[in-house]
């Protein structure tokens, strides 16, 4: 692997971790609200919705993993 | 002082102190077992260059455009905020083992006694290589947390500043005892950790994206135990789920 792609590596297990679909989810928030505000359209909202249901989401997605018995 | 640097302070405090309390053990262990100079010298230069790194990049993203600069660091400090906060979750609901210090010393002292002596350059190569990993590793996590948090609000001198203090601090009263910090309450502060940056990275991303939350900075007030509550709550179903499995 080149030295480049170690880096970008870590940086992505440092930042983003194990679960991928937290990062997309925020992402897509974001974007989500920036469109409202950009509309004139109250937006605080989404976010607090959103990092409920991701964080939710990605704890029992883990702990449901965690509780399945190896083959 | 305002409620965010507040937040900062206290975040920042809390983590770099649980990271320095785990760099600490490692470091402890190789030195105890190899000698200290070159576990202090793979220390410092770990710490050298974590330095400098928030010296380079600090500034640097400090002067990106405020906007910009909230929506993108805010976003980063919440993707990495709900991933401390999914382990503590976790761990708090007993899925995932808890941060025991002791056993980790233990293992790394068998390891540090078990590897046969590598001197260079008057160093022990062992000894420096594991103290520079261990402190590098841990503190790349700081470095985020004291840029992401310091870049948002133009203050990352404090940031650096408290995060110094905790560093210092747990590394005198490591060195004082001889000993892992092994009843430091390592699980609760990365949980009250993941919540603050969770907190934060949803205010300064929506704020950036363009939102105004009601009540403008006060809405911290709300958002911080708001986050709290949702992740005791989430500790304990899954608590529940896994004794009633």
């Amino acid at each position: 692997m080149s030295r480049a792609r170690v880096v970008l590596a870590g940086a992505w297990e440092l930042v983003v971790g194990e679960d991928w679909r937290a990062a997309v989810g925020v992402v897509l928030a974001l974007s989500l609200t920036a469109l409202l505000a950009d509309a004139g359209i109250a937006a605080w909202w989404v976010m607090p919705l959103a990092v409920a249901g991701l964080l939710s989401l990605s704890v029992w997605r883990t702990a449901r993993a965690a509780a399945r018995p190896r083959e | 002082m305002s409620a965010t640097e507040i937040g900062l302070a206290l975040s920042v405090f809390l983590a770099c102190a649980v990271e320095a309390v785990e760099a600490l053990t490692i470091v402890l262990a190789v030195g105890a077992t190899r000698g200290w100079r070159s576990a202090l010298w793979g220390a410092g230069t770990a710490a050298a260059i974590l330095a400098a790194a928030v010296a380079a990049l600090g500034p640097a993203i400090a002067s990106l455009p405020l906007g910009l600069l909230r929506t993108v660091i805010g976003g980063l400090l919440l993707v990495f905020g709900l991933q401390w906060l999914r382990k503590a979750v976790l761990r708090a609901g007993g899925v995932k083992a808890r941060h025991d210090e002791l056993e980790i010393f233990r293992e790394a002292r068998a390891a540090a006694r078990a590897t046969a002596a590598q001197p260079r350059a008057g160093l022990d190569r062992y000894a420096f290589t594991v103290a520079f990993q261990g402190v590098l590793l841990e503190g790349l996590e700081v470095v985020f947390i004291v840029i992401t948090f310091g870049a948002n609000q133009h203050r990352v001198a404090l940031a650096s500043a408290v995060a110094g203090v905790a560093v210092l601090l747990v590394a005198a009263v490591g060195f004082a005892v001889r000993a892992p910090l092994a009843r430091v309450p390592e699980n609760a502060m990365k949980f009250a950790v993941g919540v603050m940056l969770s907190s934060f990275g949803m205010f300064w991303g929506a704020e950036g994206a363009g939102a105004s939350w009601p009540a403008g900075e006060a809405a911290l007030l709300a958002i911080v135990p708001g986050v709290l509550l949702m992740a005791l709550v989430l500790s304990w179903g899954v608590r529940r789920a896994a004794l009633s499995a």
